[in-house]
């Protein structure tokens, strides 16, 4: 069976810091995998290598069993990643249209932008995906005038509007109210149903546990372990982070 | 959500037609109809004081004839400042590609193949400051400052420090068609303005460069995650703006037929004046080249109504300055409401 995405004996330095070593991952299809490991753990290093952000020093990325070279931002969008990131990656003084096309304008057969099929596409997606039901928003609305649960939405109805295979979702709780936060757990069962694969990283391990099918813990750069959540309560998870962030060492049965 | 994750792009929506309103139009272009309003109001003003002046045909002529020399800079220019960049190196390239025209005109005695080296120079002085900038990470407003002194610098040495006549250029098509006159009175000058501010209107509003130009000046870090080569992008806009300047100084000298090894210097100021009057903000992100091109004439207008009015040539950068720190407050304060 192919994987959805592999990472074979991945590492990644900046000069003098390992930020990861030797990492072996793998996302299965129709599946959620939860990142978590501490500040630094090596987390975000790993999802910018998946989103093809950085480059890694050594290792290899296969998707569907392939072996990708050269993995760039746009190729892995191609490949059907799309991302979420912990920043939300937006730009706030630009309309709500312009944030939903980012990087990826709808262009016309003259290599125009075509704004009005992105503004009609955005305010399509404003009801059905975005949940913005007031008139006070329209796609020409500027994004830094939204609320940290509206700029999620964006960023995350932007991350499902072009065809995605794996939808990475980077600290995506952060700043969200309670409200928000389970509108969001409830989507990431969505991504599952809808046969799609996710790696899903938070600080709250709660959060991680309710989502995730497997659970892979990060530390100080290496993947020190994984289990099924089917397999373990969320106490004894809870237990063994606490552990592996005194120690280093995870317990495995 | 199943429905949500496929890609509806190609499928046909129905077209979105937002319901005008008034006052959202007014908060949306706030900047273009602030600083309209102020042309307008020193327009007003300048006929009531000097009637005898604004009331004809040949002060608008004059000023055709003259603006377009650095607001034509000024549109590429906003380009780079909306970009979160700045150039300060734009008349030296004027210059420069001046030093090419000549020496390119003594060798082959062809205009055009002068004129074509003009843009040349100006396109690889313009794609240098963008590698400066880009490749070696070092903040325009600096790189461009040591580029604006090194070009100079170098139409000195290249040049001798000589001026030089251009008369010769009278005899040939591209005179005319840079620097003629429609109709005994209309500059053509003013035309290529209008050409160059449309096309520059197209890639900025209509294009993904455009697009991209404004995502980086917002924000660089979320445009280069969302994969946009940002390098790339900007790199082009100090090309374009080296082009445009070097076609700026050909038309500038061309006017008078005559090239001074100083050509340009008068034109930093207020080229980026005009940027800034028309709502440009300098931290990036937001402007508009109508408010540029408004800016422009403004700035252009000032100092032969500060004469015609009956002050003395002494007051007219006391009202730019005056101007312009106005001006600037108040797009700050429309920024803050828009927001």
């Amino acid at each position: 069976m192919n994987y959805r995405l592999e990472l074979k004996n991945v590492s990644k330095s900046f000069g003098e810091v390992h930020a990861l070593r030797n990492v072996d991952f793998q996302l299965g299809q129709n599946e959620v995998v939860g990142l978590l490991g501490d500040n630094g753990a090596g987390k975000s290093t790993m999802i910018k290598i998946i989103t093809g952000y950085y480059q890694p020093t050594s290792g290899e990325i296969l998707f569907n069993g392939q072996k990708v070279d050269d993995l760039t931002v746009p190729k892995a969008r191609e490949l059907g990643v799309e991302t979420v990131y912990q920043e939300r990656a937006l730009a706030e003084l630009q309309t709500l249209w312009r944030n939903i096309f980012l990087g990826r304008e709808l262009v016309n057969r003259w290599g125009l932008m075509d704004i009005n099929r992105m503004r009609a596409e955005t305010h399509r997606l404003m009801t059905q995906s975005m949940g913005f039901t007031s008139g006070a928003v329209t796609p020409d609305s500027r994004v830094g005038t939204f609320s940290g649960g509206e700029k999620q939405g964006v960023a995350i109805t932007r991350a499902l509007f072009f065809d995605a295979e794996i939808i990475v979702l980077d600290e995506p709780t952060m700043g969200l109210s309670l409200k928000e936060t389970e509108k969001l757990l409830h989507f990431v069962s969505d991504i599952k149903t809808a046969g799609k694969s996710a790696i899903f990283i938070d600080h709250n391990i709660f959060h991680v546990y309710s989502v995730s099918d497997r659970v892979v813990v990060i530390d100080r750069g290496k993947i020190a372990g994984e289990f099924f959540t089917k397999d373990i309560t969320l106490n004894d998870l809870m237990d063994k982070m606490i552990h592996v962030a005194e120690t280093g060492i995870l317990e495995q049965e | 959500m199943s429905s949500q994750t496929e890609t509806k792009t190609t499928e046909t929506v129905s077209s979105y037609q937002p319901k005008f309103n008034l006052g959202r139009y007014i908060r949306r272009n706030g900047a273009q109809l602030g600083i309209f309003s102020v042309f307008v109001a020193l327009w007003i003003f300048f006929i009531i004081m000097a009637p005898g002046t604004f009331l004809r045909p040949q002060i608008y002529n004059a000023f055709m004839a003259t603006i377009p020399f650095f607001a034509l800079m000024a549109m590429p220019l906003t380009m780079v400042i909306i970009a979160g960049e700045i150039d300060l190196s734009f008349p030296s390239i004027m210059a420069m590609g001046m030093i090419s025209f000549m020496f390119t005109h003594s060798v082959t005695n062809s205009v055009w193949l002068a004129f074509l080296a003009a843009l040349l120079t100006g396109v690889i002085i313009g794609w240098l400051n963008g590698i400066i900038v880009v490749k070696f990470g070092i903040p325009s407003l600096v790189a461009t400052l040591g580029t604006q002194f090194f070009w100079r610098g170098a139409v000195l040495v290249l040049g001798q420090g000589r001026s030089g006549t251009l008369v010769y250029t009278r005899e040939s098509l591209l005179h005319p068609l840079l620097v003629g006159k429609i109709g005994d009175s209309f500059p053509v000058q003013m035309l290529w303005l209008l050409l160059i501010a449309g096309l520059t209107w197209v890639l900025l509003n209509r294009h993904k460069f455009g697009a991209h130009i404004y995502l980086i000046g917002d924000n660089v870090k979320s445009a280069e995650l969302m994969g946009i080569n940002t390098g790339r992008t900007r790199i082009l806009a100090f090309t374009f703006l080296g082009l445009v300047s070097a076609f700026a100084g050909v038309v500038a000298s061309l006017q008078v037929t005559y090239f001074w090894p100083s050509l340009g210097e008068g034109y930093l100021m207020r080229t980026l004046a005009a940027v800034f009057l028309g709502g440009t903000s300098v931290f990036g992100g937001v402007g508009t080249l109508f408010g540029t091109f408004i800016g422009a004439f403004i700035i252009g207008a000032i100092e032969a109504a500060t004469v015609a009015i009956g002050l003395t040539g002494f007051w007219t950068q006391l009202i730019y300055g005056f101007i312009i720190v106005l001006s600037v407050i108040m797009h700050t304060f429309l920024r803050k409401r828009m927001e």
